[in-house]
């Protein structure tokens, strides 16, 4: 046990003086957060909306008018009951439905009763609050221009309604993918690199001929990045949340104890790069044709796999990004508990163990 | 005299090729046996055989009294091994270069401390304390590098070209190193192609294309093959 105390500290050396392995592990994964929050967040031209006018009425007409003329909405279609709401949110391109009550025009001209109600799609908050804000200050500006009133400070009541709706993306999709890109990268990459490293300078030799068992060589090569990964997963995740305000809809159990095992998925793989390769190229090469590629391109986190043609739909069956994503999806942005991610959960655990097995007898082999 | 290493029949093939081809020999408790041979001889390969790190195709060996195929653990904790390739850690100092390779032979804090101090006097490394071990010269390196294979007192020590790339003023002086601690008693199993090492040790073994072409004290075979130098005998044995 106190050797592999050593062995982990000496690894923190290697990793804490090496400003490309500083770089990966703490620039990446906040500079890639913070480029796509920012960049998707402000990306809120041309909303699609769709409009319930129960009053039809002068008043209501004129607003909807500003609503078009407005470069942010994109009225999308006229619903004619409450019951058709929940449909157009499943149809998947609607962001937000706008409702007149009866007596929009009459309530107008009171104060304190709220005038219309903006229902938006729950799992993008950040969205719906900026069209919330946007959508009043259209009708505000119409009472002071058509109506001379004075604002009245609450005018447009918002409500968020929880949507099960599998066809519109969160615009925070893009966090469960980088988690999963960054997680590959520090357990897979960094580790297979680590590995190769004593191999192409030699030392990996000193150390198996010293006592120590091949075993513990591996698990104190890996052990740090492990915790690295975690570090990093709770990074990502805090920024989320304190930065761009994603809600975590699920269990924080169930995301440290999957992300946990995708980390030791990727760190099989590492494990079986390096005894694949002598020199760390070679290793960084596998690592981001054979992973990093197909990691990003396949695994549903860029381009959708249902859009995918159907051999790239059937390749992406064995990623095991394509899993991984799938089941936090499900976790932090629809909030759904294990038995609808146990599928998943069960392809990666066989996975793992599948990759497992063959990284520790490629490196037996690799010793005979 | 009491025997440290023998060879059986040693043999290790890469398919239909033989790289090290029935080797015999033993040596001796606290002998320098030198391991002499061209390039692609087949030096590594068999040092690797004794040291447990690759798997002989036919033979067997002793290493330390422990049977190399079946006691590999008991051998590993009383060897020593400096490979061809330097290695240490670059990017550690040479404190912490001791502590972790003392460590994993389980020396604990106090011996460590103690060894360090020594090995810093004795190689006069004062100025280098602050370092990280890649500013050392070459030279530096190899010796810290040997010093570092003998920290946990091992009864045999390997080394597969020690001196590669230095000039043989530091030659010389690596071989003072090599002395002392065969004084002590450490067997000395030491690979190289530079005959004028060949002269420092009690018995060298020429080998050709993977065989034993000949074994025995620099003295007798300069006489046996009526040659001047050694390497006048090693130009003999090759043709
Ligand atoms: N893993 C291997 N696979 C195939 N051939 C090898 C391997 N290792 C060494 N060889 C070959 O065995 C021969 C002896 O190599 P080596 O023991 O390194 O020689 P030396 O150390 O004497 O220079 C060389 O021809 C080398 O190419
Ligand atoms: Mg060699």
């Amino acid at each position: 046990m106190k050797k592999f105390i050593g062995f982990v500290k000496k690894e923190f050396y290697h990793i804490f003086r090496d400003k490309r392995s500083l770089f990966i592990l703490f620039g990446m994964p906040v500079a890639q957060i913070l480029l796509f929050g920012f960049a998707i967040s402000n990306e809120i031209n041309n909303v699609d909306i769709a409009i319930l006018d129960k009053a039809d009425d002068k008043n209501s007409k004129e607003i909807i008018v500003n609503l078009k003329a407005s470069k942010y909405f994109n009225v999308l279609d006229y619903l004619q009951s409450e019951k058709e709401i929940e449909t157009a949110f499943q149809k998947g391109k609607v962001k937000a439905v706008v409702t007149f009550d009866q007596d929009f025009a009459r309530n107008l001209q009171r104060p304190k009763t709220s005038k219309l109600q903006i229902i938006t799609d729950a799992t993008n908050p950040n969205v719906a609050n900026t069209i919330t804000n946007y959508i009043n200050s259209i009708v505000v500006k119409y009472q002071m221009v058509n109506l001379q009133q004075d604002p009245p400070p609450q005018l447009v009541q918002s409500e968020s309604r929880m949507f099960f709706n599998p066809a519109l993306e969160s615009v925070y999709m893009f966090v469960p993918g980088v988690m999963t890109v960054i997680l590959m990268l520090v357990s897979a990459m960094m580790t297979s690199i680590s590995i190769t490293r004593e191999k192409e300078v030699g030392t990996m030799e000193i150390l198996l001929v010293s006592p120590l068992k091949p075993s513990t060589v591996i698990a104190g090569k890996v052990v740090p990045y492990i915790f690295l990964s975690l570090i990093n997963a709770i990074v990502i995740v805090l920024l989320s949340v304190f930065v761009f305000q994603m809600p975590i809809m699920g269990s924080l159990f169930w995301l440290s104890i999957e992300s946990l095992l995708f980390i030791v998925t990727s760190l099989s793989l590492g494990i079986l790069i390096s005894t694949l390769s002598s020199t760390q190229q070679t290793a960084m090469m596998i690592s981001l044709m054979g992973l990093m590629l197909p990691t990003i391109l396949l695994s549903g986190f860029i381009f959708p796999i249902e859009s995918m043609p159907y051999p790239l739909q059937l390749i992406s069956h064995i990623i095991p990004a394509k899993w991984f994503i799938i089941i936090i999806k499900s976790i932090m942005l629809k909030g759904v508990g294990f038995s609808f991610f146990w599928k998943e959960t069960l392809i990666l655990v066989v996975m793992t163990i599948f990759l497992l097995g063959l990284s520790i007898k490629k490196y037996k082999i690799r010793l005979a | 005299m009491e025997t440290t290493i023998k060879a059986t029949n040693l043999t290790k093939s890469f398919g239909d090729f033989t790289a090290v081809d029935k080797l015999n020999f033993e040596v001796e408790k606290g002998e320098i046996f030198g391991f002499l041979g061209a390039n692609g001889a087949g030096k590594t390969t068999a040092m690797k055989m004794l040291i447990g790190i690759s798997k002989p195709t036919a033979g067997d060996a002793m290493v330390a009294n422990y049977k190399v195929s079946t006691q590999a653990d008991l051998v590993k904790k009383n060897i020593g091994y400096m490979s061809q390739k330097f290695a240490l850690y670059d990017d550690l100092n040479i404190k912490e270069n001791i502590q972790f390779f003392g460590g994993i032979y389980g020396l604990n804090a106090k011996t460590l401390q103690q060894k360090y101090q020594q090995v810093v006097e004795n190689l006069g490394l004062e100025n280098y304390v602050k370092q990280l071990v890649k500013n050392l010269p070459l030279g530096l390196k190899q010796k810290l590098a040997f010093s570092v294979a003998l920290l946990h007192q091992p009864k045999v020590v390997f080394l597969d070209e020690p001196t590669g790339g230095v000039d043989p003023i530091t030659r010389r002086q690596f071989w003072e190193l090599i002395y002392e601690a065969a004084d002590r008693g450490t067997t000395i199993f030491v690979t190289t192609h530079y005959m004028d090492e060949a002269e420092y040790c009690d018995r060298i073994s020429m080998m050709v294309d993977g065989k034993i072409k000949a074994l025995d004290t620099p003295k007798a075979l300069k006489k046996e093959f009526g040659a001047e130098t050694l390497n006048e005998v090693f130009l003999n044995l090759a043709r």
